[in-house]
């Protein structure tokens, strides 16, 4: 079933620009989607559709069979989790335990359930030690996760995430995916929205691609990663294993380093 | 001596306040016309670094300074920071911070009005600026309405029309998109190669600037962990525990090397790694 469905969206900024150009897509229940561009591509302007933020001015935005006209954000927030790019946007608390439990009363928890869900999220994203230190002291990576964390706590069907990788170094990109990995376990639909295609490429998801407002490349990611010329368009850079392989005349790109270690080593 | 445009040497520093100093016993030096790479994850003390290259340490920042911090051979513990911005372009992340006039034009004249520099001089720097960066369209354009690139270019031409004797760049990819982010670290090697201009660059994307540099210093924890030939440092053991990784090209050398099937110098960038492949097995 399409939970997300966009069908023939235009958006027009008030400065006339169009960011969003006829962008239809659809996504099931439980899918994970990478949607990928450069910088002005309409990825952000994208996802303000999904919670309501932005309204088409043209087209529809369907969330769970409504128009998003007729839903309220709050309504909307509930079901899908929005975790914004600058994490600074998005704490405010004094303690990392008081930035859960606030969506989870604003949502209307009662505070026994609030305390219950922040245990929980607390314990499945390793995040125990964090629990009493004040977010604004929090590392660049402790913060995105943390900024999960909360939107999990009130469990929304979908969770999105706009550029996680910004700005983070090695050990937090590397712990933000396994975060990511965690939440596809959790069989949630999950949405990332990224231009870091080293750190998309191993999550081998249906990949979107978008360049000036429009979905120019949607599908399968051994074929759109294969297509150089479009990502560099698009204002993106093949990874490096994608393209040692079509340099090696490989049909399949390599999954990682091991893979493409033996491939050669066995030539 | 002459030849060395920045130098670090046994310097540690600890901020007031704080128990433990964030720089230890630094020790590095960039000749005239080597562009080096300065890398380390968050918290390693990059900012430090650069404040201390700055002068903003010890300047503005008091604390525990020791060892000496050399540029074009003026101490910076001894020289006011207005006399040290003429010697040092400096860039950051976000070149909205150092863009704010009208035109693109007013905007790269704007550090050379402040000094008081000759008129037709700054017409002339301007124009020369402009024609090196390859804007000279966006002349007449406001900044705001340029795309994130052209902006990092307008504010590299700023810092270049002033004739600076080192550039130090300090993340300045970071918010641009990896295609942007690759031609401006393109652009920068051909600056340091036609102007033979002396360059320091600050990023922890080792994959995106390794290729270009002559040099490649990792700071970890405060310390130098390793600095030299970039093929030697992205080579050396233990870059995870340092919070960096390699390029995944040097991450395939390393594995192809420990089966045995690797005895050639390592290459940084997939294109060199291929082509020495293809000459080693026909």
């Amino acid at each position: 079933m399409a939970i997300i469905e966009f069908d023939n969206v235009s958006f027009r900024q008030p400065s006339g620009v169009m960011a969003l150009k006829d962008v239809s897509l659809s996504i099931e229940k439980g899918e994970v989607v990478a949607i990928v561009g450069g910088n002005g591509a309409g990825k952000t302007t994208l996802l303000k559709h999904l919670n309501g933020l932005l309204k088409p001015s043209s087209g529809s935005v369907k969330i769970f069979g409504r128009d998003t006209r007729d839903q309220s954000v709050a309504e909307l927030s509930k079901k899908i989790g929005l975790v914004f790019q600058n994490s600074d946007h998005q704490l405010f608390s004094e303690t990392a335990e008081a930035e859960v439990l606030f969506g989870l009363r604003n949502f209307g928890f009662s505070e026994e359930e609030a305390a219950k869900r922040a245990n929980e999220v607390f314990s499945y994203f390793g995040l125990d030690g964090l629990r009493q230190r004040a977010p604004l002291t929090l590392s660049g990576g402790e913060k995105k996760r943390l900024c999960i964390a909360a939107v999990m706590a009130w469990n929304p069907e979908v969770l999105v995430l706009d550029e996680p990788t910004v700005g983070q170094d090695f050990p937090s990109k590397n712990r933000i995916f396994a975060t990511v990995k965690q939440l596809v376990a959790a069989r949630k639909t999950v949405i990332v929205v990224s231009h870091d295609l080293e750190f998309i490429w191993p999550l081998n998801a249906r990949t979107v691609v978008m360049n000036r407002g429009q979905v120019v490349a949607d599908g399968d990611p051994q074929r759109i990663f294969a297509d150089g010329r479009l990502l560099e368009d698009a204002g993106l850079r093949q990874p490096q294993l994608v393209a040692l392989s079509k340099l090696f005349g490989r049909d399949a790109s390599f999954k990682d380093v091991n893979d493409a270690s033996e491939w050669l080593a066995n030539r | 001596m002459v030849d060395e445009i920045l130098s670090f040497e046994d310097f540690t520093f600890k901020y007031a306040g704080l128990n433990a100093p964030t720089l230890r016993n630094v020790t590095f030096s960039l000749k005239k016309g080597e562009i080096a790479v300065l890398a380390g994850a968050s918290g390693s003390g990059k900012t430090t670094l650069l404040r201390s290259i700055n002068g903003l340490i010890p300047h503005m920042y008091p604390g525990e300074y020791s060892g000496k911090v050399v540029v074009d051979g003026r101490l910076v513990a001894d020289t006011p920071t207005y006399e040290m911005a003429s010697k040092i372009g400096f860039l950051f992340q976000n070149p909205e911070n150092q863009i704010f006039m009208f035109t693109v034009e007013r905007d790269i004249a704007f550090g050379l009005e402040n000094l008081g520099v000759d008129r037709k001089e700054i017409a002339r720097r301007v124009d020369w600026a402009l024609k090196l960066l390859d804007i000279e369209d966006l002349r007449q354009r406001s900044p705001s309405e340029l795309s994130d690139g052209q902006k990092q270019r307008v504010a590299i031409a700023g810092a270049l029309a002033m004739g600076p004797e080192l550039l130090v760049l300090d993340e300045p990819t970071s918010l641009l998109d990896p295609r942007t982010a690759h031609d401006v670290v393109n652009l920068v090697k051909r600056l340091n190669v036609e102007l033979g201009l002396t360059v320091l660059l600050v990023e922890h994307r080792l994959e995106l600037v390794a290729p270009v540099a002559d040099k490649l210093i990792i700071l970890a924890d405060g310390r130098i962990w390793k600095q030299g030939d970039p093929q030697e440092v992205l080579n050396a053991e233990g870059i995870h525990e340092v919070g960096l990784s390699a390029p995944t090209v040097v991450e395939l050398q390393r594995q192809l090397r420990s089966r045995g099937r690797w005895s050639q110098r390592i290459k940084l960038s997939v294109d060199e790694f291929y082509l020495e492949a293809s000459k080693a097995w026909p």
